[in-house]
């Protein structure tokens, strides 16, 4: 358990820490949380010759609504989607899917930026932003760009970063009024990845109807999958049990589960059709009003 | 690969030392500066043994590098009595049976601290997943919750002290 | 039971606050890896990738290149010493460091010796190893068949990979009693290897005094007396003398049987400081730690239950075959190599049983050791439980009903058993009735038809278990030929305060508290002018350590005999003082008073000064006893557990809704430290029952090798036990007490088994082995039709 040595850098600015990372090269990996980067260090499963411990770099730990948008920050920790207000309001399957990362212990130093671009299909946030939508801002030796969430995660631990890149803050669509959302996961015990875990955000129009789907599945496939057949089928149509059960198996058709520790491919699909008509009922009662 | 002057607020005390980048804090605390209070319980992140306070936040010390912890303020087992006194939750420990072999209790503390400090009047059902990253295998955790019921009942009489 | 002394005096059934405890709230305690030594080294271990193969090279240079680095040890390094192998625990051999071939994953190959933690793990990973591998043989069943690979090849005569056959009981009464019977059941049963997983791991600190030619090891062990006089006997050759071994065991941070083998770690560590001269660290790591120290459990059961069409059971059949990885390092007395499995007829009347086991070798890391049970008891009783459980369902009977119609009764004790044990004492319909009166166990089955017949899934599960503890009487138990008594030597102060010292090891159970309540009880000094000290064998009396519930049965009877030795002597000065006849004297909690005369007294204290300042002429000087306590029986815990689950049809996932725990240990002496007893143990019930697990591939490769895979149930998955007792004293130990410390890891993963299997019955269900997971959950009921 214990890392092999490696050079330390502890920047103060954003443009400090992109200048590190271009001057060292790939041989250097960006700390933050490091919930995920240093137990694998301790195993010796990565040895990074260069760390760049963002930590130090003041004003990255918003969440803030600003102009339509919730933005989270790349210092903003998973026990702050658990307290933060307007989450709690607007965005509560944020809160949900924190609840369902790690541990508490582990969710006070890991970053929700952080959940991202450790690119890890087995991690949770990942089918959250993509049922809500969501952009990731890449900043690099050139300057910041959006990246839309659904071209984000490219393949297994793969994203759309550039190795100079730091994912600096999400944005997300704050949803308009009339919708609601939840995450579900089953694990076998607190603080294990999904054996199969469903994202299911909802905007209902005037008369009731499914106006927008968002449905993004966890640990199914060699990446995040946004179950795109699922959302195209929902919208427009009236959520009645039938339609919720129906759109259930739809997900479950578009999730590619492997065999593993966790259980048979089988196993998960048929979770995956579980969840997600759970998802969808509980992201329907919200978006009638519920709590 | 050169070592990295640190200083480092631990239980109110300035402390300062050379480390190795890759030394975990759990160890700078343990074998650097002998507080022994704190325990390694696994490899992987995943028993809780570990935790401290840093910065106000209960982490796990086994996860985190010392060198992270340069200028914070860290608050471990050995800090939490007050003038010899046990603290409310050390006290609820006490009196509630909270602890056997004695292992896991000083991260199972520590997480209370933070806990209490955020939850003064928490559910039974709220302190089990407040532990959840602190596994013990002597106690079957019962009686640590009636420990954690105990020290807020006591710091909401004694109007959080 | 009533209280004999005031809470001043806090002896037994007081709810006493633990001794122990201030010292463990401010960080204070004194595990093994917080002790430091100047000039102290650490020690590192490489570990085998495969599971079976022969070592073609090792190459060192790298390593030693590294600066700090001092050593690597091989076998090679240990055969000049005929260290490379050791005896186990069972009469078995195994090895310290492999000079031929490792035999099973992660087995220890070379241990680096360094200045530092750090550099030991760069030394480790810097040492090259080349490897053949052999054809490896995971499953027993296949080791057993003819053309397997035979592991042993270290032992000339040995042609296959059987090591032993054990059968016990009368095989034709109960052939024959299967041959009448007019219902019988039949299951195979697995229980799976799981690992103790104590929140602290294994490790020492060796520290060779050279110019005293002393060895004193600070060790991670439940037994310390027992390693003694085994380093001694291993490493006699070497030098070491057993009266200059000083094996300390300090704070342990949780036992449950895994500190009781003498792992390779421990005897590199010695070699390294004998060598040396320095003091040597070992402390092992998570990973190594449960893929590498003993397991437990691992039998592949085949059970039979005979019985009448009314319910009356009449015999079992057993066999066994036990997976003890690639050498027999089990921890059981000596004579048993299957424990005390043959308590498997459990608490119910048969009449006639046979039992045998089979051990066999495989590639896997050597075992199996009690996790938090008494030995095999786990097995024996989960057999017994789940069959009667079998059968009752099997007829239509109700399953509390089918227990209370064959449980042995109270006026037959004390009970010999059809497989040969005398029971002390018992009432188990008692315990099953107050069970199912807090549960509510009619109103139960009422909701559980009414969810039935709505298509939910709800089950009640019943575990009656009789525990069997307090090895063990000389006459038939011993360990490597050490009979299993225990000691205590208690010695008054002038002062009047106490101090008492045992043969036995707490690793949190408290026995800094409970044994000085047994003196506060027998002796009336108040329990906090007791110091009990356990674990440094250079003080303590000679005993064989805490493991299988056996220090209340065995380690508190000796205090509870030295004290009645000490309270004798007591009288006599009491007498003296008094001038008094001793017949004359009464007694009653710290005090000895002449009958009818009240006022004419002479307290404890008063005696206690007395016997170092006017002691009756002719009498030694002094207060003291010892004694070493051989017990005439063992002591039989029993009691009752109700499960209620619901399952999910959706996602398989099973949810404790609620677990009631009725335990009998007999006479408690602390009912707050038994409950917490009772409540970790019903944890560690839960955890082989719905989540640990421990499985090979075909290769060997361990599929759980630390806590990512190997699941330790949370606060979140753990049920809020609900626990209450009765109190069936044991009528042969002086304080009427039983262990109790295992009671409900042995009975709590049967009554969550017969639970589940109650709630899926309807749709075919008859048995799942543990550990019952949401997925096995799941494939049983889309096999039964069942989706949500």
């Amino acid at each position: 358990m214990i890392p092999r040595s490696f050079e330390y850098f502890s920047p103060r600015t954003l443009e400090e820490a992109i200048g590190l990372l271009q001057k060292l090269g790939p041989d250097a990996k960006l700390l933050s949380g490091g919930q995920s980067l240093i137990p694998m260090m301790k195993l010796r499963m990565v040895s990074p010759q260069h760390i760049v411990d963002i930590n130090r770099i003041p004003n990255l730990d918003y969440i803030s609504e600003i102009d339509g948008q919730l933005k989270i920050g790349a210092l903003a920790r998973e026990h702050q989607l658990e307290t933060s207000d307007v989450i709690s309001q607007k965005l509560p399957i944020l809160a949900d899917t924190a609840k369902f990362i790690a541990d508490p212990l582990v969710r006070s130093q890991a970053t929700v930026c952080g959940n991202l671009a450790h690119g890890d299909p087995a991690n949770d946030h990942p089918a959250t932003m993509l049922a809500l939508g969501a952009k990731v801002v890449a900043t690099g030796p050139k300057g910041p760009r959006e990246i839309p969430i659904e071209d984000f995660f490219t393949s297994l631990f793969t994203t759309a970063l550039e190795p100079e890149e730091i994912l600096t803050e999400i944005r997300i669509p704050l949803p308009p009024a009339n919708s609601g959302g939840t995450y579900l996961k089953l694990e076998r015990k607190v603080g294990d990845f999904a054996t199969a875990g469903v994202a299911a955000q909802l905007t209902l129009d005037d008369a009731g109807n499914c106006q927008r789907a968002g449905v993004g599945l966890t640990n199914v496939g060699l990446t995040p999958i946004k179950a795109t057949k699922t959302e195209a089928f929902l919208t427009g149509k009236t959520l009645d049990q039938a339609t919720i059960n129906e759109a259930a198996e739809i997900a479950a058709s578009e999730s590619q589960p492997m065999d593993d520790i966790r259980g048979s491919a089988d196993y998960k699909r048929d979770l995956v059709r579980v969840l997600t008509a759970r998802a969808l009922t509980r992201a329907l009662e919200r978006a009638k009003g519920g709590a | 690969m050169g070592k990295v002057a640190i200083k480092v607020n631990v239980n109110g005390v300035e402390r300062a030392a050379e480390v190795e980048p890759r030394l975990l804090l759990v160890h700078f605390l343990r074998e650097t500066l002998r507080l022994t209070g704190t325990h390694i319980g696994c490899d992987t992140s995943h028993c809780g043994a570990c935790t401290v306070v840093m910065d106000g936040r209960a982490i796990k010390s086994c996860t985190t590098f010392a060198v992270q912890a340069d200028g914070r303020n860290i608050l471990t087992v050995e800090g939490l009595e007050q003038d010899g006194k046990l603290n409310p939750l050390q006290d609820g420990f006490y009196q509630e049976h909270g602890l056997q072999c004695g292992f896991c209790t000083p991260g199972m503390l520590m997480t209370g601290y933070v806990f209490l400090g955020e939850n003064p009047n928490p559910t039974d059902d709220e302190i089990r997943h407040a532990i959840s990253g602190n596994l013990c295998r002597c106690t079957g955790y019962v009686n640590i919750v009636k420990a954690y019921q105990y020290a807020a009942q006591k710091m909401r009489e004694d109007g959080g002290a | 039971m009533t209280l004999k002394t005031p809470p001043e005096i806090g002896g037994m059934g007081h709810r006493v606050k633990r001794r122990e405890d201030p010292r463990f709230l401010r960080g204070q305690g004194n595990y093994v890896d917080d002790v430091v030594l100047p000039d102290m080294l650490y020690l590192d271990i490489v570990r085998s990738p495969y599971a079976h193969a022969k070592i073609a090279n090792i190459d060192t240079s790298k390593a030693l290149a590294i600066p700090g680095v001092l050593a690597v040890i091989t076998g090679k390094d240990l055969e000049k010493y005929n260290l490379h192998w050791m005896p186990t625990l069972m009469s078995d051999t195994q090895m310290v460091l492999p000079v031929e071939k490792v035999m099973y994953q992660a087995q220890e190959v070379a241990a680096v010796l360094a200045t530092d933690r750090y550099i030991a793990a760069d030394g480790v990973d810097a040492v090259e190893i080349d490897y053949d591998p052999l054809p490896v043989v995971v499953d027993p069943k296949k080791a057993l068949e003819p053309d397997a690979p035979v592991l042993r090849t270290d032992k000339p005569d040995k042609k296959d990979n059987h090591i032993w056959h054990w059968e016990w009981g009368n095989r034709e009464e109960t052939d024959k009693l299967f041959s009448e019977a007019e219902v019988t059941v039949k299951e195979d049963i697995y229980i799976p290897r799981i690992h103790v997983s104590s929140i602290e791991t294994c490790g020492c600190v060796a520290h060779f005094d050279k110019v005293r030619g002393k060895l004193t090891v600070w060790m991670t062990t439940q037994a310390p007396h027992a390693i003694r006089t085994v380093f001694a006997l291993v490493a006699g050759h070497v030098g070491l003398s057993e009266e200059k071994i000083q094996i300390i065991s300090p704070d342990i941070g949780g036992g449950f049987g895994g500190k009781v083998p003498v792992y390779p770690g421990y005897v590199i560590a010695v070699a390294a400081s004998v060598l040396t001269g320095k003091p040597v660290k070992w402390i092992e790591d998570r990973m190594e730690n449960i893929q590498a120290d003993s397991f437990a459990r691992d039998y592949h059961i085949t059970a039979e239950l005979a019985g009448k069409k009314d319910g009356q059971l009449t015999a079992l059949r057993i066999k066994t075959i036990a997976d003890h990885g690639y050498t027999d390092a089990a921890a059981n007395p000596s004579k048993f190599p299957a424990g005390l499995f043959h308590v498997c007829t459990g608490s119910y009347d048969l009449k006639a049983a046979h039992v045998e086991v089979d051990g066999v070798y495989t590639n896997k890391p050597p075992g199996g050791i009690a996790y938090r049970c008494s030995f095999r008891v786990t097995e024996a009783v989960h057999t017994i439980e789940r069959m009667a459980d079998l059968m009752a369902h099997q007829l239509g009977m109700d399953a509390a009903e089918f227990r209370l119609k064959n449980f042995i009764q109270p006026e037959q004790f004390p009970y010999t058993s059809a497989l040969g044990w005398e029971y002390d004492s018992g009432n188990y319909a008692g315990a099953l009735r107050l069970a199912m009166e807090k549960v509510g166990y009619a109103d139960l089955r009422k909701e559980q038809i009414e969810k039935r017949a709505r298509g939910e899934l709800m089950g009640v599960g019943i575990s009656s278990f009789t525990e069997i503890v307090g090895a063990g009487p000389s006459k038939h138990f011993d360990i490597l030929g050490l009979k299993m008594f225990d000691s205590a030597e208690i010695r008054v102060h002038p002062t009047g305060k106490v101090l008492a010292r045992f043969g036995t090891k707490s690793q949190g159970q408290g026995h800094e508290t409970t044994y000085a309540q047994v003196v506060a009880e027998e002796l009336g000094f108040p329990v906090d002018s007791v110091l009990v000290e356990e674990g440094d064998t250079d003080t303590a009396p000679y005993g064989l350590g805490t493991y299988a519930s056996r220090s209340t049965p065995v380690a508190a009877a000796a205090c509870a005999m030295a004290c009645r030795k000490i309270k004798d002597k007591a009288r006599k000065i009491a007498a003296y003082l008094l001038e008094a006849h001793e017949d004359d004297l009464e007694w009653e909690p710290g005090k000895f008073f002449v009958k009818g005369s009240p006022d004419r007294a002479k307290t404890i204290q008063e005696i206690s000064l007395a016997a170092y300042t006017n002691h009756p002429p002719g009498m030694e000087a002094g207060l003291e006893a010892v004694n070493y306590y051989d017990p005439p029986n063992l002591t039989y815990p029993f009691g009752s557990y109700i499960c209620v689950v619901d399952i999910d049809k959706g996602t398989g996932e099973v949810k404790v809704r609620r677990f009631v725990a009725i335990d009998d240990c007999g006479n408690i002496i602390n009912p707050m430290i038994v409950e917490g007893q009772i409540h970790g143990g019903l944890t560690m019930g839960l955890g082989p029952a719905l989540f640990e697990e421990i499985q090979y591939d075909e290769s060997g490769n361990i599929l759980q090798g630390s806590f990512m895979n190997y699941l330790l149930p949370t606060a979140v998955e753990t049920p809020n036990w609900e626990i209450g007792n009765t109190v069936t004293p044991s009528p042969h130990h002086p304080l009427g007490a039983k262990g109790v410390g295992e009671s409900a890891t042995v009975g709590a993963p049967a009554a969550i088994v017969n639970a589940v299997v109650d709630a899926l019955w309807h749709l075919g269900v008859r048995h799942i082995d543990i550990p019952i997971t949401p997925a096995k959950v799941w494939k049983l009921l889309r096999d039964a039709g069942v989706r949500e």
